[in-house]
């Protein structure tokens, strides 16, 4: 089992990368659509 | 968001999930340990995978610039800057898994062989390229500014895929394509390669859909401006 840490810490950083894009993502398309939604809104009235 | 776009996102996750498990489950039970590399050699099958993709997401980068500069439609601006994040994405994590295998296999952490000067310079062009989008004024000016390196920095992947056949290098040579795999360790890399694959396709998807609300909002805030 020597070397175990640098296999795990490559996975880690794979998956920690991976998930990080994937919050990115999702907290960008919540604020994206909050800010139609709040234009459209501006513009019906 | 349509049924038809649901239900394929839902497919996507689906068989992205299912292969992802798959991959783990070979890489970690399946695959036995090579006999030079030891344990750590592991890192090949997911390694390779991840360098796919930011080979193959910087295709679609160059293919979507080009019909961006010939057709002027937003979509491919959109698919062309998304394909370019997951790109740098991915080669950033080629660029700290390689020196993470290395050091136990090489003993160095880092050297400035040809493969990984080349994949160095790679990781920069698209880095300024996500730069010159993000900077500029206009984004019609980014859009097509990004389009052009978009096309010119593409010449660096066959220079980078390239590099460990024409100059002596650190780095291995493309041994999957010279027989060097087990058909054992060929399978497991295989279906890696297929899991990183659907994982592009479902963040190229997402990531794309978002500049095209962004290009929205943009138009909107022109709209109440007038």
């Amino acid at each position: 089992m020597e070397n175990l840490g640098y296999l795990l810490a490559a996975y880690a950083v794979i998956w920690a990368l991976v998930f990080g894009y994937v919050l990115f993502l999702q907290r960008k398309q919540r604020k994206l659509q909050r800010q139609i939604d709040a234009l459209k809104e501006s513009m019906e009235k | 968001m349509n049924s038809n776009h649901t239900l394929r996102d839902s497919i996507l996750w689906g068989l992205g999930f299912a292969l992802m498990i798959a991959a783990l489950a070979m890489v970690f039970v399946y695959v036995p340990t090579e006999k030079h590399g030891g344990i750590v050699q592991r890192i090949f099958y997911f390694h390779v995978p991840v360098a796919w993709v930011a080979f193959l997401a910087f295709f679609v980068t160059f293919i979507s610039s080009v019909l961006y500069l010939w057709k002027r439609a937003i979509k491919w601006d959109a698919v062309a800057c998304a394909s370019a994040e997951i790109g740098v994405i991915f080669t950033t994590l080629v660029l700290i898994t390689g020196p993470i295998w290395a050091k136990p296999a090489w003993g160095i952490w880092w050297t400035w062989d040809a493969r990984l000067t080349t994949s160095l310079v790679l990781w920069l062009i698209y880095v300024v390229y996500l730069l010159v989008r993000s900077l500029a004024a206009d984004p019609a000016r980014g859009a097509r500014y990004g389009a052009v390196i978009g096309i010119v920095g593409f010449i660096d992947v066959p220079i980078v895929f390239l590099t460990v056949n024409l100059w002596r290098t650190q780095h291995p040579t493309t041994i999957i394509f010279e027989g060097g795999l087990t058909t054992t360790m060929l399978i497991t890399l295989l279906v890696c390669i297929a899991a990183f694959t659907v994982l592009y396709v479902i963040l190229v998807i997402r990531s794309a859909g978002l500049k095209t609300m962004e290009a929205e909002v943009r138009r909107l805030r022109i709209m109440k401006a007038e």
